[in-house]
């Protein structure tokens, strides 16, 4: 009981603290009033301590609340030759006072010159209920939730009697849901069935893990096989809300596995976009894919050292930075290898195979081989709240929007600009791009470089949600493939559906099978996908399809 | 007699091939005497070491000629031949660990010692037969064989050609991989299966046995090589070669194209599934990372090295490629796969036809410049 005191003391006290500053400020006229009701806590009648608490209250000076949490902790004073009321604080033979009419330090003196002023548990009872009066009372809503937690965590009849008394007055919607919550779960106790049955009632749609346990208790049978609860009308109300309760948990865990889904979808999206660029371009397959996303993962690594104090900026910048590092050294394979092998896709995945060999190593030489630690920047860190069932991270939130954006960016690229224009010629037919004027070769190493570029960038959003080490693009380039082989070429379409839909399965497959056999089953389902549709959701028309 | 003339001198006919099992004879003869009948501690004596690494390359030779077949004679770039090899590797393996019997560390009389450090309480069914050799050996062949078929029914059936068939096979081993490493598999998770006591009653690491392995992959190769040969020779070997060469234009011609590829992609898993088996009770030891995407393609590049639709290209690649691998990554770690990377990239843009094509085209100058001297 006095552990449970104690620990609600300690947490007005600080709701306190975050007062004094107003207290400061908002020294009362009725000064001297309020002086003259402190003064008369030095006395050892207890009924005269009750009839003062009871009149300090009604003050509603700013330092009652300091005075009573005081009192009730056994650190008020009076001095024993003026009788002169201190808050003190006891430190070995001394006494540290503040002077409650000003709440500034009035220095240190001996305890011996003190009496403390005793409470009994009666007094103690008062006192606690009417600090948690003020604590309700509050202006700011926030502490009056604090406020409402604390008494839930050990809530006796005084308590619950304060919140019913509250609950009407209450404005704020997220105190009064608390506060009804907790004396929902209160009445569950209670011995009357009506109540229970009411209190039932009142939690039907509530989220929490309590409510959801207590309830469920209800159904329960004791050691002798008979119910817990003796009334069958309360038992069949119990039932509903668990029914209830478990049906919306399970909405929210799939809205949760949804949105899961979407955002692994995004990062699928991210790797794959660029090799379907590629591919459905120039008919090639760049095996370095995966290590160009490496890349851009390094880059956001290098931007940080390069910016430490700017960790939240670094990020941003890191995604031109990975454009032009990825794109750049996917031109120079366009240009040394790549263009050599045009119409021999096989030798081209070969080749860009031994390429990417190489990159790891560097990377490997340069930045050893473990993983780097990038950091997320503050903005990211975190998760939104929805309800007590439903929270959702804001890296992964981003993952998406920062999918679309880039998503949004190559489709306007691609369908509104000269470059995209001619790119779609030279993905439809090439000969007759050529004959028209189409430089081939140029569209063909700037389509390139793009798709290396996206990769880059996907690079820098990964580098937020995994490891960054030399294996990165290895993990996601048989992923990324599948996406590609799943959409279709050429398509952007194909590949954001392929890719949303693969990690959409991938997640609501992984609680029933595990992440490893989830994968597994995804593959095979893709397997057997090609056997229907060989080209992919989407596939190339027209007769360069056919090769 | 005079039917069976024609056939010997066809299969043997080209300079490659007579090359190659001159190579092969000498190595064969030669290796074990040095291991066992020379003093160890003298100049020619080879080490176990030697002989295991030479028996190695052998079924990674006949890999090599199995991806060969599919790749360099048929046009389907299978990046998914490790997983071939490894399905063999783990039958052979499966039947050693049953070999161990009760001389495992736990001391069960049947169940291995994965399984008994899972808690297993009995064999799981696939597990059974394995104590039999001839079973085993069985489903060397049948493993391989009967997922390359269904695969490959799968695939050719629905004209899944070029980039798109290299991708989903590379998916295949993939997916194997990761299956594989899973512990409730029960082909023993991530450490897979080793520890190994003995072959056919006889001891796995005495010196005779090791002898008697090296001696059988070399039998594998050379009869596998053949086989590989008649097969690329005979009537079929030629409509495959059209598929390479023009697939639709066969196709229209009247062949069901996709009957020849699902029979030599098969035939050919079945070999792979053979290299691994013989290979395991060389080396020791079978696991997951035998999966690994990456390894079947260096089974590629063994063969683009050496020069594919050869045969004996590929078996010059395997063998030259590991043995620079095997130098390298002792010698210069760091080094082996730049070594790797420059190799693919420079082969397929300068060596098309490989080591094997850049000594031919040296033979044709000499023999032209001897002939110009011979006239002038």
């Amino acid at each position: 009981m006095i552990a449970a005191f104690s620990g609600k003391l300690r947490s007005f006290l600080l709701v306190l603290l975050a007062c004094c500053g107003i207290c400061g400020v908002a020294q009362g006229s009725d000064i001297s009033g309020f002086a003259e009701l402190v003064g008369k806590l030095a006395t050892n009648n207890f009924k005269t301590k009750e009839q003062v608490v009871n009149e300090l209250a009604q003050t509603r000076h700013p330092n009652t609340r300091a005075v009573l949490s005081a009192l009730l902790e056994g650190a008020l004073y009076y001095r024993k030759r003026d009788k002169r009321i201190f808050i003190g604080e006891r430190n070995e033979d001394d006494l540290a006072l503040v002077d409650p009419l000003t709440m500034e330090a009035a220095g240190r003196e001996p305890a011996g010159d003190f009496t403390k002023i005793t409470t009994n548990n009666q007094l103690r009872k008062q006192l606690k209920g009417t600090l948690a009066g003020f604590a309700l009372s509050d202006p700011d809503a926030k502490v009056r939730l604090a406020a409402v937690h604390e008494m839930l965590r050990s809530l006796d009849d005084d308590g619950a009697a304060l919140l019913r008394n509250n609950l009407e007055n209450e404005s704020d919607r997220a105190v009064r849901e608390a506060m009804r919550t907790g004396l929902a779960l209160a009445d569950l106790g209670s011995g009357d069935a009506e109540t229970r049955l009411a209190a039932v009632r009142v939690l039907e749609g509530n989220l929490s893990p309590e409510a959801f346990n207590r309830l469920s208790a209800l159904l329960e049978r004791g050691p002798d096989g008979a119910f817990l609860e003796p009334d069958p009308k309360v038992r069949a109300a119990a039932q509903a809300a668990v029914n209830n309760i478990k049906s919306w948990r399970n909405f929210y865990a799939l809205v949760e596995t949804l949105f899961f889904g979407l955002s692994l979808g995004s990062v699928l999206v991210l790797a794959a976009i660029g090799l379907a660029i590629t591919f459905g371009v120039m008919g090639v397959i760049n095996m370095a894919h995966g290590e160009l996303i490496m890349l851009g993962a390094y880059t956001t690594y290098v931007m940080q050292l390069l910016m430490p104090s700017y960790i939240g900026a670094s990020v941003l910048v890191a995604i031109p930075v990975a454009f032009i590092v990825a794109g750049g050294v996917g031109v120079l394979i366009e240009r040394g290898i790549v263009r050599f092998l045009y119409g021999r896709p096989l030798e081209t995945l070969l080749a860009t195979f031994g390429v990417s060999l190489v990159l790891q190593q560097i990377v490997r030489d340069v930045f050893t081989a473990n993983n780097r630690p990038v950091e997320t920047p503050a903005w990211m860190a975190g998760s939104l709240q929805i309800n007590e069932a439903l929270s959702i991270t804001y890296n992964r939130l981003y993952v998406i929007l920062f999918m679309l954006i880039v998503f949004a960016i190559l489709l306007v690229v691609l369908k509104r600009t000269t470059l995209g224009l001619k790119v779609r010629a030279v993905a439809q037919n090439r000969n007759m791009a050529k004959a028209m004027g189409v430089r081939t070769e140029w569209v063909d190493a700037l389509t390139f470089g793009l798709g290396a570029g996206i990769a880059g960038v996907a690079g820098v959003a990964l580098s937020q949600l995994t490891n960054v080490g030399p294996n990165l693009g290895q993990q996601y380039i048989i992923d990324s493939f599948m996406v590609v082989v799943f959409g279709g070429v050429g398509n952007l379409w194909g590949t954001l559906i392929g890719g949303m839909s693969l990690g959409v399965v991938n997640q609501v497959l992984e609680p029933y099978a595990g992440a490893v056999l989830a994968k597994i089953f995804v593959l095979i389902a893709l397997i057997l996908f090609i056997q229907r549709r060989p080209r992919g959701l989407f596939p190339q028309k027209g007769r360069a399809a056919e090769g | 007699m005079r039917t069976h003339l024609p056939l010997l001198t066809s299969l043997f006919g080209d300079r490659g091939t007579k090359i190659f099992f001159g190579f092969l004879l000498v190595v064969v003869f030669v290796a074990p005497l040095l291991h066992l009948a020379v003093a160890e501690g003298s100049a020619l004596h080879l080490s176990t070491y030697t002989m295991t690494l030479l028996g190695k390359y052998m079924t990674y030779a006949l890999l090599a000629i199995a991806v060969d077949l599919v790749w360099g004679y048929c046009g389907i770039l299978s990046l998914g031949h490790a997983a071939f090899f490894a399905l063999g590797g783990y039958a052979m393996g499966m039947y050693l660990m049953r070999q161990i019997g009760p001389r495992g560390v736990y001391g069960h009389p049947i169940l291995p010692d994965f399984m008994v450090f899972l808690n297993w309480t009995e064999l799981p069914w696939f597990w059974h037969g394995f104590d039999m050799f001839w079973f085993a050996a069985l489903m060397v062949v049948l493993v391989p064989g009967a997922l390359a078929f269904v695969f490959g029914w799968l695939a050719f059936r629905s004209r899944v050609t070029g980039v798109y068939l290299s991708i989903i096979t590379q998916a295949l081993t993939y997916a194997l991989m990761l299956a594989f490493f899973r512990n409730n598999m029960g082909f023993g998770g991530n450490n897979g299966l080793t520890d190994f006591k003995e072959i056919l009653g006889f001891d796995i690491h005495a010196p005779g046995t090791r002898v008697a392995l090296f001696v059988a992959s070399a039998i594998a190769l050379a009869l596998g090589y053949l086989a590989c040969k008649y097969i690329a020779q005979s009537r079929a070997g030629r409509v495959v070669q059209a598929v390479r060469d023009a697939e639709s234009r066969a196709r229209f011609i009247g062949y069901r194209v996709e009957s020849y590829k699902l029979w030599i992609f098969t035939f050919s898993a079945i070999l792979a599934g053979i290299a691994g088996a013989l290979y395991v009770p060389q080396v020791g030891i079978i696991n997951p990372s035998e999966f690994q995407p990456i390894n079947s393609i260096e089974v590629v590049i063994w063969v683009a090295v050496g020069g594919r639709g050869t045969l004996y290209g590929a078996v010059a690649g395997a063998v030259l490629v590991n043995y620079a691998k095997t130098y390298f990554t002792a010698a210069l770690p760091e080094f082996w796969l730049y070594a790797l990377g420059a190799l693919f990239v420079l082969v397929t843009l300068f060596l098309p036809r490989g080591v094997v094509g850049l000594g031919e085209r040296f033979a044709r100058v000499r023999s032209r410049t001897v002939a110009e001297a011979v006239t002038a």
